[in-house]
């Protein structure tokens, strides 16, 4: 145990003084996470629906997660059920598989349902374009509030999408 | 080489092609089995110039890649599903992708196609070799568990987590799993037909997007393939940037995965510490190579940037912390008691089932399987720096878990040495396609496992060079496994064990 506690000290909290942060992207992260909490209020509950990436964005993702860029911290929580979510992430290109599948996640969410497609793929089909199993962007089969390019986009991209995203329907 | 006509491929690896006849076909397949070597892939080919289906195998010289041509319209193929446990679903796809069906084959359940696809199927058959079937919607027939108290429990398209979707039916009893099954395809995009649409020069960012978590190994295996096509022999310096990336893409892998094994044992303190070591390392990543994941950095004929020594020096040191931080944290895990109950014994796959069912890659070698291409081959730079392979014979949730931790320190180790031995010299050649029709493979060891990706140039007259591209993933010959290594658990150590395999959505629908 005491080797758990003394590893924890030890490190510290990196989302507060990480030091390669501090000169590159600390002050951005701060900025956003302050505006979050400023138009949320309290809480956040996202829904991440990977339809048919290669699951590049998905690393991504968790690596909002991480202490650096800690989105829980701000009460954004990534929840199990679209049922429990105020915004939908999505991943594409929308394989046909998963065109279904996607529009029933859409229809299970309460509003405000804000939708933030995440990545060239989610954006406009990327690489893998429309064919006879990828329906393309996201937005061809549901409606998308903001779209974040990238392949894949980093931590940061993905944290302003969010942001913008709630902004908009502030 | 049993007797067949086979010609050694162009590269640094030993890899033989041959044609051979049906009789031959399983003939070979039964005599790599009984030799104790390994089906590494199957796929075909049905375009208006060949129609053929392909096998290559893992032998103790090297691969052997069989490609056995086909006539009819409607032909079939002898089923090797007898004999290798894994070509089951890879004959099932091929049935969907190219119509192909394997002789008195027992499971003719479509795999990858869902009955959603738009316009001709099947995808891959060439307008000149048409074979209507009408896109049908349908309901996946699973094997149904009869009894006292069974019931169903179904998970997915759509998952709890941040991972990518397929379906899983549990069928349970109580909390016991009597079984699983996994109905895969969800994220199948096109992307072997796509490859046909690309020029050769371009389709590493494609193979780089096959699966995300191993970009370089795609990337590597297909430029591979394409330089052996070309005969065009790669600089030193080239090769182990390649190798360089490869390893930092291990253990960006192994890194996330050892923070999430402990969030799905409850020790969530697991995933902060291995998520901001993971972090550290995907930004050196991004400031030295250009890219956190290391996207579009492997080339046709070499890498996109080179290091200079500063860079070199700032890897290596990142090499010597990060070893110490997960050194520290590999002794708490060791030590936590309520881990290790969680970890041990669950979701065991013994030597013999692995062997029998084909396991590879990670899981394979935490199941007795001691097979690395970096090992077996030394592929450069392996050959005057050898990797040391990393087995254990425990095959539970703990064994590949130490494996990770093993294989972690192992690159961190081999790093190391290739940065303070980096060949002078240029890190790209120019790369001249074929004028005829011709071929070549890539086989390049992946954190996963062995990632394979075939290539079939046409000739320059033709208007679409690339005739086909196969990608195999490892996922292909271990998703079955999965399916073996839950029976007997109770469903809550299922994302536990699921986790500990990690395997690919996206790299086996494609």
């Amino acid at each position: 145990m005491w080797k758990i506690v003394r590893q924890i000290a030890r490190n510290g909290i990196c989302t507060e003084a990480p030091p390669e942060m501090a000169q590159a992207s600390g002050a951005a992260i701060g900025a956003i996470q302050r505006e979050l909490l400023d138009i949320l209020g309290q809480a956040l509950a996202i829904r991440m629906v990977d339809a048919g990436s290669c699951n590049g964005c998905e690393l991504e993702v968790h690596a909002v997660a991480n202490p650096y860029y800690n989105i829980e911290g701000l009460g954004i929580k990534f929840v199990a059920s679209p049922r429990h979510a105020d915004l939908l992430l999505v991943t594409g290109p929308v394989s046909r598989h998963m065109e279904e599948a996607l529009k029933r996640t859409y229809d299970a969410t309460p509003h405000p349902k804000l939708v933030v497609a995440l990545g060239d793929c989610g954006c406009d089909g990327g690489i893998f374009g429309e064919s006879y199993a990828s329906c393309g962007a996201v937005a061809n089969v549901i409606p998308v509030d903001v779209m974040v390019p990238g392949c894949p986009p980093p931590p940061l991209e993905i944290l302003r999408g969010i942001l913008t995203a709630v902004r908009r329907r502030a | 080489m049993m007797n067949l006509a086979v010609q050694r491929l162009p590269g640094g690896l030993p890899i033989w092609h041959g044609r051979v006849t049906a009789e031959e076909w399983l003939d070979t397949a039964i005599a790599v089995r009984q030799g104790g070597g390994r089906l590494l892939a199957l796929w075909a080919r049905t375009d208006a110039q060949e129609v053929s289906v392909s096998a290559a195998y893992a032998v103790l010289e090297g691969m052997l890649w069989l490609q056995l041509p086909l006539q009819g319209c409607e032909p079939a193929y002898p089923d090797l599903a007898g004999i290798f446990a894994a070509a089951a679903r890879m004959q099932r796809a091929v049935a969907d992708l190219n119509g192909l069906q394997p002789a008195n084959s027992q499971d003719r359940r479509p795999w990858l196609d869902h009955g959603l696809w738009s316009a001709p199927c099947p995808p891959l058959r060439d307008s000149a070799t048409p074979w209507a079937q009408a896109p049908t919607r349908r309901d996946y027939p699973f094997v149904r568990v009869q009894g006292d108290g069974v019931h169903e429990i179904a998970v997915g398209p759509v998952h709890a987590g941040i991972i990518e979707p397929g379906h899983f039916r549990f069928s349970v009893v109580g909390e016991k799993v009597l079984r699983l099954e996994q109905h895969l395809g969800y994220t199948h995009k096109g992307v072997e037909q796509r490859f046909a649409q690309l020029d050769p020069l371009q389709g590493h960012r494609l193979a780089g997007r096959v699966s995300g978590d191993s970009t370089v190994a795609y990337a590597w295996a297909y430029c591979m393939a394409l330089e052996s096509a070309c005969g065009v022999e790669l600089p030193p310096r080239a090769t182990e940037l390649r190798a360089l990336m490869l390893e930092r893409e291990r253990v960006a892998a192994h890194l996330a995965d050892l923070g999430a094994l402990g969030n799905d044992a409850a020790f969530a303190f697991g995933l902060a510490q291995f998520s901001r070591l993971r972090e550290d390392w995907l930004r050196l990543s991004g400031q030295v190579f250009g890219h956190r994941l290391l996207m579009d950095r492997v080339l046709p004929g070499g890498v996109l940037g080179d290091l200079d020594a500063a860079q070199a020096d700032l890897l290596r040191r990142q090499c010597d912390a990060i070893e110490a931080e997960v050194q520290a944290l590999k002794v708490i895990y060791d030590e936590h008691a309520g881990l290790q109950d969680r970890f041990l014994s669950t979701g065991r796959v013994t030597p013999g089932l692995a062997a029998q069912l084909g396991l590879t890659g990670l899981a394979g070698r935490a199941s007795g399987q001691a097979w690395d291409v970096r090992c077996d081959h030394a592929p450069a730079p392996c050959d005057r720096l050898p990797v040391r392979m990393v087995t254990h014979r425990g095959g539970d949730v703990a064994a590949r878990v130490t494996v990770r931790f093993e294989e972690l320190f192992e690159s961190m180790r081999w790093m190391r040495l290739l940065l303070e031995s980096l060949s002078a010299g240029p890190i790209h050649t120019p790369l001249q396609l074929p004028a005829q029709a011709a071929r070549g493979i890539g086989w390049v060891e992946g954190w996963r496992g062995e990632v394979l990706v075939a290539l079939e140039l046409a000739d320059a007259a033709q208007p679409q060079r690339i005739r086909r591209c196969h990608c195999h993933d490892p996922s292909w010959q271990n998703w079955p496994v999965l399916e073996h290594a839950v029976i007997g658990n109770i469903v809550p150590d299922f994302p536990l064990i699921n986790k500990s395999f990690n395997l690919s959505y996206s790299g086996h629908d494609l």
